[in-house]
């Protein structure tokens, strides 16, 4: 009978001797998951987006400080806003995103209604049941460690970034951090027009540097072009956005063209294309430069002809 | 009066005998002393969050205690047949139930009160605000809704036969009472007949836990909840806590012991 000290050295150097081999099979093997991007990944998979989302409407209701719909009241919500076609999640984004839709508002202000009876009129000294907003003193705070989650959870979900950068950069004057976040969001998403719109501002109006900001956003519409022009329902809003806060650091620098030729895209799409015309019309007469053809009506054509 | 006392002392010592109160509140400051540490955008004045946290912490943490102390309590006296003894002294079976259910209730009084002060301290040293009438008003309406917790896991465990089953099922309805009862009735109203009137008889008749959980006002810096409310959620809590307590002393009035 060997002796156990033996067997235990024997043994173990059979366990390091197939380690060193096994470490090296197990690093390239595609069922590996030491190149998964994190604990998070792992334990939760496609429900983390579940739960970013979860998040998101927290934040929101930390706006609301408290004062929030459960999804019970949503049905009845959601009832009533059919009628003005608006949605509740498109609601929960402007809410926090600061745009803010007044007939969400009014209708919010009273979802609860009057008490239908008196366990609920009860209830009611003991829950928030009235409307306030995080709105002072800095309070906006408060809602950032959800959106902060929420990114952790889902970094491909880009309004969080917008959003939370708006809060910082507006209302906490956190530039840097706004612009941080911001960039850490644009690293999950390299693609994202929003994001890149965001850090354009932040150049712009924080940092007072126009050129920067030009060249974010000429790259933000680069993208803009590529992923939402052959789109039959394209994000028309942030492409004025973009196209208009382009118009005017051309026109601030001085390059009429490049700002004629902005103001003519945005003229596309805008719902007033008349207000744009008066400004372009402003710019050809101040600085005389040469006006574009102007389109003719199928009536004047017609009258010509 | 005095053998219920000497009861529920027992209990009380059973307390700090056991590890369950140790580990929760070890496990409770841990996590909200770490949450309080992260560093959020540089900004230290974030904490309605760690207010949050730690007050589900305290919720999830109190319910545990008053559950499993009063679910283990008569069914471990009798397995270990010290009941008899107990029953012999004489005690009545209504004093032992009162002594178990004022033991477990004081219990869990003096677990709060550590909780609250801890949950005190971390939202006063980070938020320099100190509204101390609130946290009172939350400690007091948490303690009462665990007195109806206490009584109808006593009530549990002269029904189920196993503690651990008794605990499941009360946790189960607890937690189900605290997210749902107040949204019950928007749901029966909603149903068609006899469905409507089954569950608005339910809504009405469960008691309302959720009336007691003040967490939001708390976080959110609410208004101090009106006295007259408060009050007459103490006598809600009270009258269902005697309604639930009689009904176990009726089960153990007529229960076998053997």
């Amino acid at each position: 009978m060997a002796s156990p000290y033996l067997l235990l050295t024997l043994l173990f150097v059979a366990c390091f001797s197939l380690a060193t081999r096994l470490q090296t099979w197990y690093q390239g093997w595609d069922g590996s998951r030491t190149q998964s991007s994190g604990v998070i990944n792992i334990l939760m998979g496609d429900s983390r987006r579940l739960f970013a989302n979860h998040f998101f409407v927290k934040a929101d209701i930390y706006f609301h400080s408290g004062y929030y719909p459960s999804i019970f009241d949503h049905a009845k919500l959601h009832e009533s806003s059919s009628m003005t076609q608006t949605t509740i999640t498109g609601e929960q984004h402007d809410h926090i995103a600061n745009g803010r839709d007044h007939h969400a508002e009014e209708r919010e202000g009273d979802f609860m209604g009057t008490p239908k009876d008196w366990v609920e009129r009860f209830g009611r000294n003991f829950y928030i049941s009235r409307h306030t907003h995080l709105e002072s003193n800095g309070d906006e705070r408060e809602i950032l460690p959800w959106l902060r989650i929420s990114a952790d959870l889902d970094p491909q979900r880009v309004e969080t970034y917008t959003v939370a950068a708006y809060w910082l950069r507006n209302r906490l004057g956190k530039v840097k951090e706004a612009e941080q976040f911001l960039r850490e969001g644009l690293r999950a998403n390299p693609q994202s027009y929003e994001i890149l719109f965001e850090l354009g501002r932040v150049a712009f109006e924080n940092r007072k540097d126009s050129q920067v900001a030009r060249n974010i956003w000429e790259l933000a519409l680069r993208r803009w072009r590529e992923q939402e022009e052959r789109k039959s329902k394209p994000d028309v809003f942030l492409h004025q956005q973009i196209v208009g806060h382009l118009a005017e650091v051309e026109e601030q620098a001085g390059n009429w063209d490049a700002a004629k030729k902005y103001l003519d895209e945005l003229k596309k799409y805008s719902p007033s294309p008349l207000e744009i015309q008066k400004q372009i019309d402003n710019i050809l007469q101040q600085h005389s430069l040469p006006s574009a053809p102007q389109p003719t009506s199928s009536r004047d054509s017609k009258l010509k002809n | 009066m005095s053998k219920i006392f000497a009861l529920a002392m027992v209990v009380i010592k059973e307390l700090y005998r056991r590890k369950d109160f140790y580990v929760l509140f070890i496990l409770t400051a841990l996590i909200t002393l770490l949450l309080g540490s992260i560093n959020l955008f540089n900004d230290d004045k974030i904490v309605r969050y760690l207010k949050e946290v730690c007050l589900l912490l305290i919720w999830a943490s109190s319910l545990v205690i008053a559950i499993v102390t009063t679910a283990r309590q008569i069914p471990a006296e009798r397995e270990n047949r010290t009941i008899f003894p107990l029953l012999a002294k004489p005690v009545s079976r209504a004093q032992l139930v009162l002594g178990k259910f004022t033991g477990c209730w004081l219990t869990c009084g003096l677990a709060l009160l550590i909780f609250y002060v801890f949950f005190c301290v971390v939202s006063g040293t980070h938020e320099h605000h100190w509204p101390l009438l609130n946290y009172f008003q939350a400690l007091w309406l948490h303690w009462w809704m665990l007195a109806i917790v206490i009584a109808l896991t006593l009530l549990g465990s002269l029904i189920f036969t196993a503690s651990s089953s008794n605990s499941t099922i009360i946790f189960i309805v607890v937690i189900g009472i605290l997210l749902l009862a107040r949204h019950l009735g928007k749901v029966a109203l909603q149903l068609l007949d006899p469905a409507q009137t089954i569950v608005y008889a339910v809504y009405m008749a469960i008691p309302h836990l959720e009336f007691f959980d003040v967490r939001d006002l708390i976080v959110h810096n609410g208004e101090l909840i009106a006295w007259w409310a408060w009050g007459i959620a103490t006598l809600y809590a009270l009258g269902y806590s005697a309604f639930l307590l009689l009904l176990a002393w009726l089960v153990f009035r007529r229960k076998a012991l053997n």
